[in-house]
């Protein structure tokens, strides 16, 4: 039976921390080059957690799928980290970030997890600081700060829109300094298939070599996956195209809980969808949103252009709807406002998927220059793609799927329910609740590698007692035969359609069924259709190629089989939270004015999902208990 | 629109490779250039033969993974992007376009049209980085850097190491990759202990590893999509000479952090 303990260390919140640090086991320097550690994944998670554990003196084996470590998804995060510095003196604290977060989570997170992130985002500042990130910076040569979503304070620190690959370039440089040392051994281009777990605990991985195609295992003392999130489930996303739930899911049937699948959050300044063939969706910066107005004309099935359409009918929706953060609106509310003005047939542009993204202001007040300086490749980018100047035209814009804060259920300690199976960054439920305030998930990312991590599992490392595994062990020579037997069976079905247009078509279903909104006859007609699909892709796939040799359709089709079998889980999860929080919006669940209806007698709680082979997963509850903060109705107004 | 594609296929590094011609059929102008191969792949699966091989993930224009040759010039013919930025619509219609790998010595082919470029990650381990534990780093605003100061390394930073420079330069040169990665860490403070051991050790390991030398003819710059300046390989070299002069002349003398600002 499955036994979900938070491991909360009691008592005051602003040290709790401090105690579970000091409480912890320790292992000594000489100690640590005992101990084997694999990390999968390079992005802020895993590079800052495979760095500092090399730094600390353990032996790492550190994998990736990309050719490069530094190429890991975290790298297109454009907008930027937060960290409770205060630097602008205008209110913010360590207080107010973690309320903030707790809040715009929709209170659905653990108190002590987010408190802690809050602690240590300040500290993860002077660590990128250090490590030579060029932030940007005010004349006086001081850190400048930008607000995001969701907040009424400047906490947001950036390297102009390309935050996210200055501190991923930050964890790939200490990581770098830890290869060069030997500490780290690095194997990119290796995909994580399957967990091994023995006696209870996880003990390896099984890999596949994506240039030979050869399988192997590979053992250690323990196991950390920073494997990122799953959006990419819906098909279209703003993830990068390989970005995919095969690691968690695979850890999931080794025993793994899954806590919370159903809360994607979709973000709403994406370049609106096109046409059939489109591949991705692309993120436009959240931080867009100080600058721009969002509006869409009073009118319904107004085709006139958007210079045509007087001030007096234009609707500028976030701003009545939420006067008191207008534009800056979170991200599910936010979102959920232009999909509502778009059902309404108040839309623009093709097929009434967008609204307007009003950059007219700020360019007649503060002038074109200033414009450029803070929103430039964005502009660029978008003319790119669809062709249209945004200096003259406002954008078009749509909400797309984007972080996931669901993911493996983890302690206190950043460790799964299988022992020694530790989860960080997006790869994990932690922190975010049932929504993720803009710039928090790089603070997250890099909190979990750099600063909790790192001591955590050196407690689990100085108390476990655990016999040695190698690849010959028993338990790694069935979990080399479960891949081995499952890409086999890929190759040989041979049958008539892509990996790619199943993909599409369980995205499809979950958009339409699990995507913004979500009621419960949607839900159950989806929780038919995806085993039928299924089903139809262990008869009908086709994977061109052999498998011991450099095959992209194999790895796909891989990746395809589990968002096939996950989807189905995800929409579970939906249909058992029967209120509104956060990103799921159940539209039995709401106010006469439209506003979610959280139901914290019934839901306060984090929903953890135990596979069962061959039926319905079990549902496990962690209750959330508020004791520091009152949860109270999430008004914006 | 409708295309004809020359591309290279070449099944793996050890074999022969040659250019096969595919008919790119219903694209329409905006589509990037990746969904235009996504759409001539799915045509190959379906009949059951093998995709062609190529690599890309964020589609963003910032993971730096795509790299085709386009037409001769690496990420194709508009400047400063990445070929998944590349839209159809750059292209007339009945179009003949020829698509290549990057062609380096220091950058095998893998497969048609993918190229290892562990090289390049080699180099920033012989020292691409700021050696620093993650214990008790000072506040971030104990160091000052001036706003000017912080804008020439993030324009250097910006480098997505994604190789163009290399396969667009006639020696196969990584100067522009180096050259900005260098200058990110001198520009800086922080970056300050360790600049000369860095700049001999990163151009050491780049010669390890086949890359050719500088011969300034700009192609890189021309090509970089994220429009890498010259002018950083000039402060490169600037570094070196630097280095040999501080080697040669004090070689125990430590140097401090705050000793110069450039």
């Amino acid at each position: 039976m499955m036994k979900l303990d938070p491991k909360i260390p009691p008592g005051p919140l602003e040290t709790k921390w401090d105690r579970r640090r000091f409480s912890e086991k320790l292992v000594s320097p000489n100690n640590k080059r005992k101990f084997t550690v694999i990390v999968v994944g390079t992005g802020l998670a895993g590079a800052s957690a495979a760095s500092t554990l090399g730094q600390l003196g353990y032996q790492v084996e550190c994998f990736c799928f990309q050719d490069s470590p530094r190429r890991a998804h975290s790298i297109a995060a454009q907008g930027g980290i937060n960290a409770a510095k205060n630097y602008q003196d205008d209110g913010d604290s360590i207080g107010r970030l973690f309320y903030d977060t707790i809040k715009g989570g929709d209170f659905r997170s653990r108190e002590a997890n987010v408190y802690r992130l809050a602690q240590v985002s300040t500290q993860i500042i002077d660590q990128c600081v250090a490590l030579g990130i060029p932030f940007a910076r005010e004349y006086g040569g001081q850190l400048a700060n930008r607000s995001f979503g969701g907040v009424q304070v400047s906490r947001t620190f950036y390297c102009r829109g390309q935050t996210g690959q200055q501190l991923l370039l930050g964890a790939y440089s200490a990581l770098c300094w830890q290869i060069d040392r030997g500490q780290v051994i690095m194997r990119p281009r290796t995909e994580m298939l399957d967990l091994v777990v023995v006696d209870g605990r996880a003990r390896g991985i099984v890999v596949r070599d994506l240039v030979t195609g050869r399988l192997s295992v590979h053992t250690a003392h323990a196991v950390v996956l920073a494997t990122g999130g799953y959006s990419n489930v819906y098909y279209l996303s703003t993830n990068a195209s390989g970005s995919n739930v095969t690691a968690t899911y695979r850890a999931w049937k080794q025993g793994a809980a899954f806590a919370n699948p159903c809360f994607t959050q979709i973000h709403p300044t994406a370049i609106p969808p096109g046409d059939a063939y489109q591949a991705k969706l692309t993120l436009m910066s959240e931080s867009l949103r100080n600058d721009g107005r969002l509006w869409v004309p009073k009118m319904a099935r107004d085709h006139r252009s958007s210079e045509d359409i007087p001030e007096a009918e234009r609707d500028y929706f976030l701003e009545r709807r939420y006067p008191r953060f207008g534009n800056l609106a979170p991200r599910d509310l936010a979102s959920r406002a232009v999909k509502a003005v778009c059902d309404e047939g108040r839309g623009v542009g093709p097929g009434g998927h967008g609204v307007y993204l009003d950059f007219a202001d700020v360019l007649e007040q503060e002038g074109h220059e200033v414009v450029r300086e803070r929103y430039g490749n964005l502009f660029d980018m978008y003319l790119r793609i669809t062709g249209e100047d945004a200096y003259h035209a406002p954008m078009r814009i749509y909400p797309a799927p984007h972080y996931t804060m669901g993911g493996l259920w983890v302690d206190y300690n950043l460790m799964s329910t299988i022992p020694g199976l530790f989860v960080i960054g997006e790869a994990n439920f932690a922190d975010h609740g049932a929504n993720r305030l803009g710039a928090s998930s790089l603070m997250q990312g890099l909190a979990d590698g750099y600063f909790i991590l790192p001591y955590t599992i050196g407690h689990y490392l100085a108390t476990a007692t655990l016999s040695s595994v190698g690849e010959d062990h028993r338990e790694s020579r069935a979990g080399l035969q479960r891949v081995t037997s499952r890409l086999g069976r890929l190759l040989n079905i041979r049958g008539r359609r892509t990996a790619a247009s199943f993909h599409r078509e369980v995205g499809k279903l979950l958009w339409n069924h699990c995507g913004m909104s979500r009621n419960e006859d949607g839900l159950k007609s989806a929780l038919t259709s995806i085993p039928l699909l299924r089903e139809e892709f262990w008869q009908n796939v086709m994977v061109p190629g052999a498998g011991e040799t450099f095959n992209q359709e194999l790895e796909y089709a891989g990746r395809v089989a589990d968002y096939l079998e996950f989807a189905e889980l995800l929409c579970h999860d939906a249909l058992h939270r029967e209120e509104s929080c956060g990103a799921h919006f159940r539209e039995e669940y709401q106010t006469d004015d439209g506003e979610p209806q959280r139901d914290d007698g019934r839901f306060a709680h984090v929903a953890a999902w135990e596979y069962r082979d061959g039926a319905s997963p079990i549902l496990h509850k962690e209750p959330l208990t508020f004791e520091f903060v009152q949860p109270t109705t999430r008004s914006y107004q | 629109m409708k295309f004809t594609l020359n591309i290279w296929r070449q099944k793996g590094p050890d074999e022969g490779g040659r250019f096969v011609t595919y008919e790119a059929h219903d694209v329409s102008s905006g589509m990037s250039f990746l969904e235009m191969l996504d759409g001539v792949n799915q045509g190959l699966i379906a009949k059951g033969e093998e995709p062609i091989a190529f690599e890309q993930d964020c589609r963003e224009g910032i993971c730096g993974s795509c790299s085709l040759v386009i037409n001769g010039i690496p990420h194709g013919p508009d400047r400063g992007i990445t070929t998944c930025q590349l839209y159809m619509r750059r292209f007339s219609d009945r179009a003949v376009i020829t698509i290549e790998p990057w062609r380096a010595r220091a950058f095998p082919i893998i497969k048609d049209l993918v190229v290892d470029r562990r090289a390049l990650d080699r180099v920033m381990q012989a020292g691409g980085y700021i050696s620093v534990h993650t214990g008790g780093a000072v506040d971030g605003n104990v160091l000052l850097i001036s706003k000017d100061q912080a804008e020439i390394a993030m324009d250097a930073a910006s480098c997505i190491g994604c190789g163009a420079c290399v396969a667009a330069c006639k020696n196969a040169s990584a100067m522009l990759f180096v050259a900005a990665k260098v200058s990110h860490l001198a520009l800086l403070p922080q970056g300050k202990p360790e600049r000369t051991r860095r700049v001999q050790t990163m151009l050491e390991a780049m010669d390890r590893e086949g890359f050719g030398s500088c011969g300034n003819q700009n192609e890189c710059e021309a090509v970089c999509p994220k429009r890498i300046s010259v002018r950083f390989i000039a402060r490169l070299n600037r570094e070196y000479l630097r280095a040999g002069v501080v080697e040669s002349s004090f070689p125990a003398e430590p140097e401090s952090p705050h000793a110069e600002s450039t």
